[in-house]
């Protein structure tokens, strides 16, 4: 079933000269993981923003064509009431949190969605858990490191367990290790309780491995859309500038040479198994 | 050259953030610090522009304390970009953004103009010259901050966390752009969590954790060593995972690129066919 579906989508903000969006028609099926890449400026949070209805609501300006979230029309549907099956982590996490303690921030979504206080508690110390935030609970959340500000904006995403998680570059600020560890919990949401999720995402290395689906727009169209490896191995993903998983452009380089592996590789598991056989084979 | 001898930093909230670093620097070195969060990296190096002053121990620039000069002073030797651009930008419009500290400095108009010019090319960013830093994306803005650093041309570059919300062709033009620096003698500096843009540049890498430095080498030897990186929290260039998973078939360990990657798989199937 589709959970999103966007028809000829077409916006300009309100001061803008140029289209930020121009046409875009995406199909997103409940339970997946998709990868929004591409370009920097090429609509890539321009589109999040049409998901929960912050474009037009908030934004203003004239959004052309059709998105339909959850079954609902974002046109015709408040902020509030699409944020209830919709969370958004935004790129920027100083632009989100605003509460003087941790567990404010995080049970302020709950709060306004009138759940009984037990449960809130609950679900909060449920979400700063698995962000790994429960000891930074009491701090203010403008006083912490740009990292630790990213895990509170999750958790506050994660607190309202949504039908559909946008996570528009959540983990810029985290080191490797923590982002793995954050990517880690996002993809065990998908898997475990079949939230949707969609990340806008330039390192490719990083996060590749979670997603079945991958969206790359450039100048606010969608120029690729498919099954990783397609998308990745094909020629116009390198002509546009994506960052290509090191292990798939391995295999590109090594085809040029006339070493052929027997698949396209999006991950140092998948490659180093495919390299592996090669390698003995020709040993023997 | 920048000397820092066993500095320590306390937070006003107590937090011990530097616990005895010492480290030399010298003029035209390409550094890249990288650790986990809370290491103490954004820490060292705001003490090298003097936003922040040690706790004890003592950091100098060309041999002068930064205790005993201003930060205005000391910032036209030391360009800092911030790792979140909006804590940098006020501006109205790119192009006073990037002409803010030339004035402050007190360059001729003229020179402004071109200087501008010049930063604005260099970073892709001409076509916004008129627009407001707040109405380009994420990334957009974390070049005009670039840019406006670049423009007064310092002597020591420090870019905390560039690479974020960079696409692909951008961080390359950025990788370009800082071998272009260094080459040109100037002392580069990045604090940064991309292994694989610090794979693609080759810089010399200083690790921390904990508020200390843990090693310090060239970037093959130490984002190939296991231990070193567990310690670091950082997750190692992809590559380099894959050598790792074959390490068994006895191939080199030290490989973070892929073009040496190909070369040394090609090595072997030559030798074994």
């Amino acid at each position: 079933m589709a959970i999103i579906e966007t028809t000829d989508l077409t916006y300009t903000y309100p001061a803008g000269t140029k289209l930020s969006l121009q046409d875009v028609s995406i199909t997103v099926e409940q339970g997946e993981f998709v990868v929004l890449t591409g370009p920097s400026g090429g609509g890539k949070t321009t589109l999040c923003r049409c998901f929960n209805g912050l474009v037009p609501h908030f934004y203003g300006g004239k959004l052309e064509g059709n998105v339909v979230v959850t079954g609902l029309k974002v046109g015709e549907h408040s902020i509030y009431e699409l944020a209830r099956h919709i969370g958004l982590v935004f790129q920027n996490p100083e632009n989100q949190l605003f509460a003087l303690s941790v567990e404010k921030d995080v049970a302020f979504g709950l709060e306004n969605l009138g759940i009984p206080r037990g449960d809130i508690r609950k679900q909060v110390d449920w979400a700063l858990e698995i962000t790994g935030i429960t000891d930074l609970r009491e701090r203010p959340p403008h006083e912490l490191s740009g990292g630790q500000q990213q895990r509170v904006a999750i958790a506050c995403v994660l607190a309202m367990q949504p039908n559909v998680m946008i996570l528009d570059e959540p983990t810029s600020f985290i080191d490797p290790v923590g982002a793995q560890k954050i990517f880690d919990v996002i993809n065990e949401l998908n898997k475990k309780l079949g939230i949707t999720v969609i990340l806008v995402e330039h390192r490719l290395d990083l996060a590749s491995k979670y997603a079945n689906h991958v969206i790359v727009m450039d100048e606010g169209k969608v120029v690729l859309d498919g099954e990783p490896r397609e998308v990745f191995n094909s020629d116009s993903a390198r002509l546009i500038g994506v960052g290509i998983p090191k292990a798939t452009r391995l295999y590109q380089i090594l085809k040029e040479k006339g070493i052929s592996l027997k698949k396209v590789p999006v991950n140092s598991e998948e490659a180093s198994q495919l390299l592996r056989e090669v390698l003995t084979h020709d040993r023997g | 050259m920048i000397a820092v001898k066993d500095v320590y930093f306390t937070y006003p909230n107590g937090v011990e953030a530097l616990s005895g670093v010492s480290l030399a620097i010298r003029d035209g070195e390409f550094i890249a610090i990288m650790g986990q969060n809370g290491a103490g990296k954004t820490t060292l190096v705001k003490h090298i522009n003097g936003l922040l002053k040690p706790t004890k121990g003592e950091v100098a620039v060309d041999g002068v304390s930064t205790r005993k000069v201003s930060v205005a002073k000391l910032s036209r030797k030391v360009g800092f970009v911030f790792q979140n651009p909006d804590h940098q930008l006020f501006c109205e419009t790119v192009e006073d953004e990037v002409a803010f500290a030339l004035r402050n400095f007190g360059f001729k108009e003229q020179l402004i103009k071109k200087r501008v010019t010049w930063a604005l090319s260099l970073l892709n960013l001409t076509r916004y010259r008129q627009t407001s830093p707040f109405m380009l994306s994420g990334g957009e803005r974390k070049r005009v901050a670039l840019a406006s650093v670049l423009a007064w041309n310092p002597d020591i570059v420090i870019l905390d966390e560039p690479t974020i919300g960079q696409d692909y062709q951008q961080k390359e033009k950025l990788r370009q752009f800082i071998v272009q620096l260094n080459t040109q003698g100037k002392t580069v500096i990045i604090v940064t969590h991309d292994v694989e843009f610090v794979a693609e540049c080759n810089p010399h890498v200083i690790l921390m954790a904990q508020g200390k430095i843990v090693a310090e080498g060239g970037a093959k030897e130490t984002l190939t060593n296991r231990d070193l990186v567990t310690q670091a929290f950082i997750v190692p260039p992809q590559v380099s995972q894959i050598f790792f998973e074959l390490s068994d078939l006895k191939l080199p360990t030290n490989v973070i690129d892929v073009y040496d990657a190909r070369k040394v798989l090609l090595d072997r199937l030559e030798v074994s066919s």
